[in-house]
């Protein structure tokens, strides 16, 4: 049994611990919060040991991992501290407020040979997993174009806002939403190095942009575009997709459906010339606790893999957000 | 419960296997008649009960199934509650407090509670109650004899060992409604054990069992296990596999297994109803 802390039970947090707490390899030894109305529900109809203050939860419970999902801008102190602790940790998105934050935390954890994780939970989808495949084996050829996208529901109406309206606390359409699309165009297709201009709107927040477009060229000089809206109620829920054209065939993915377009009769085992189209339902490993997507258990499944070391710690590492972070950084400059 | 339930999930854009054709039936399904004229087809095919979730729209149809009370006279609603999207949207924008601040019918920090947060939060439960009768107030008048709470929140509750809030869902329907409480979910076998740690035997239980093995956390075998052996009134969801299996074989497979009560499936059109419905009455020979 691995012992697991958690920091932070918000939305992501108490998804986490709910996914953690049906793991036949975990141990939940302790939970950190400040809510009160969170914490006493917790403490009444929960086995869990509830904490406000983290320092305490690591010297009582000494966690070996723990997850932390708090605001944002608590992620470099909080991480910081459980490395110094050679501690394992899991910290949702995004990573770090600032690139030398994230750099200093990556190369903590590489020099201790901690395991390090954060939650872009669409790197465990299928579909995209499958897109990654086709894009690296080269089977739609040269990439001449992509376009990434993410449409949600989420600021809908003028409103006063929380954290997440907050610039400064990582708010905001670019920082909470398009990061997860970024880390998707970073990982399939080649880090972002330069924009060529962005565009943040604020539509209902005051503070924060609701909606990013950006050029973006990557390390390998394949450039495409980035569109992100998180006030557009014509989507149920957020819904990310990426469209790749290549010079022998085209892909277009969301989390749920893939469809590829090959040119010519060579192309990989189970496609063909062509429309093909498959499914995420086929593409996906069954989970053994499920709660809002198998993506989500299974990306808590690999951390609680990699700290048992039966699995490398090479998706989701911080060096991966860390590029993410730089690319947040670089759009945002480019306005 | 009958054998065959109506679901809602192509009403509200409810795709597994396509953000497209989740837009499609958004588009297709606009106007409430276009939704009542769908159910028409389904009652027209023999089914009389409509397991539905709390959307804000379902108000709307049941203002028209209350409108019509002898045309509705044997229909019956199989309410399933939260709309989770709601209050998920509300989370991320407001955060826990502020979402139950919002939803929570009277000012719950303020005079409603003497006192304020402190006792709020001690008393979990009534929270739990308030939010049940707000989302029930939409079906007042029409026939709910079960009432499901959310694979979301039921699943959640059960990752976080919450034993004693699903057994109060449980005691409230029960007495508030003169009702039976299902449960959806997505770890039947897992659940089904902790609804048994808490006394409830027997519970009605809504989960994906299909052919394709898909989201039936724990393998297929064990769920096949679970209906052979235990004691539960199951209700087979997602049948079809969320596309991956062919009519024929799903159904087939379904009807096949012992202890399944009901099966619940969701089609947009006349011609998809009706050959659903004739599939399962053949394979039920």
């Amino acid at each position: 049994m691995i012992k697991v802390g958690l920091i932070g039970a918000g939305k992501m947090g108490l998804s986490h611990l709910s996914i953690l707490g049906a793991h036949p390899n975990v141990e939940v030894v302790g939970v950190c919060d400040t809510s009160k109305i969170v914490l006493s529900a917790l403490e009444k109809y929960s086995k869990f040991h509830c904490y406000t203050d983290f320092l305490i939860m690591l010297e009582k419970e000494k966690p070996e991992a723990v997850f932390v999902a708090t605001p944002t801008k608590f992620h470099f102190e909080f991480v910081k501290e459980l490395l110094s602790r050679n501690i394992h940790v899991f910290v949702e998105k995004p990573f770090c407020l600032t690139e030398e934050q994230g750099l200093e935390l990556t190369s903590i954890a590489t020099e201790k040979t901690l395991v390090n994780q954060v939650g872009y939970h669409n790197k465990f989808v299928g579909t995209f997993r499958e897109v990654k495949k086709l894009v690296k084996n080269g089977s739609i050829g040269d990439i001449t174009h992509f376009m990434g996208e993410a449409y949600g529901p989420v600021v809908t109406k003028k409103k006063e806002g929380t954290w997440r309206s907050n610039p400064a606390e990582g708010g905001g359409c670019l920082m909470d939403y398009a990061s997860h699309v970024i880390d998707l165009i970073n990982d399939i297709l080649a880090p972002v190095t330069a924009s060529k201009g962005s565009i943040m709107k604020s539509i209902y927040s005051k503070m924060v942009d609701d909606a990013v477009y950006s050029l973006l060229e990557l390390s390998d000089k394949t450039t495409g575009v980035l569109s992100v809206n998180w006030s557009d109620e014509t989507y149920r829920k957020m819904s990310t997709s990426i469209t790749i054209n290549g010079t022998k065939g085209k892909i277009i993915s969301d989390a749920h459906e893939l469809k590829v377009f090959f040119k010519e009769e060579d192309c990989p085992e189970g496609y063909s010339k062509g429309w093909n189209v498959k499914y995420v339902t086929d593409l996906t490993d069954q989970v053994n606790f499920y709660l809002r997507g198998e993506e989500y258990s299974a990306q808590v499944d690999y951390f609680i893999d990699a700290v048992a070391g039966k699995v490398p710690n090479n998706i989701n590492n911080f060096q991966s957000a860390w590029l993410t972070d730089r690319a947040i950084s670089i759009i945002k400059n480019k306005k | 419960m009958e054998r065959i339930l109506y679901g809602d999930n192509q009403f509200f854009a409810v795709n597994h296997i396509s953000d497209q054709k989740s837009m499609d039936q958004a588009i297709k399904f606009k106007s409430d008649e276009a939704i009542i004229r769908t159910l028409d087809y389904a009652i027209e095919a023999g089914i009389n009960t409509f397991m539905c979730t709390t959307h804000d729209r379902i108000a709307k149809i049941c203002d028209i199934i209350r409108s019509n009370p002898e045309k509705y006279k044997d229909f019956k609603i199989y309410p399933c509650m939260p709309y989770a999207h709601k209050y998920a949207n509300a989370v991320t924008e407001l955060g826990i407090q502020g979402t139950i601040k919002q939803y929570v019918p009277g000012n719950i920090f303020g005079t409603m509670f003497k006192g304020g947060m402190a006792l709020v939060s001690k008393d979990f439960l009534k929270i739990m109650e308030l939010l049940i009768d707000a989302e029930m107030k939409m079906f007042k008048g029409i026939n709910t004899p079960v009432i499901f709470l959310q694979n979301v929140i039921t699943d959640l509750l059960l990752g976080l060992g919450m034993v004693e809030v699903l057994k109060g869902y449980h005691d409230y329907i029960l007495k508030k409604y003169d009702a039976e409480p299902g449960y959806i979910t997505m770890n039947m076998p897992k659940l089904l054990d902790t609804l048994e740690s808490v006394g409830i035997e027997n519970p009605i239980i809504c989960s994906s069992i299909n052919a394709a093995n898909f989201r039936m956390s724990g393998g297929m075998k064990l769920y096949e296990e679970t209906l052979r052996t235990r004691k539960v009134r199951a209700i087979a969801m997602q049948v079809l596999g969320g596309g991956a299996i062919p009519i024929n074989e799903a159904i087939e497979y379904v009807c096949s297994l012992p202890n399944i009560e009901s099966i619940l499936f969701g089609a947009s059109s006349k011609g998809n109803i009706e050959n659903t419905v004739s599939k399962i009455n053949y394979f039920n020979k």
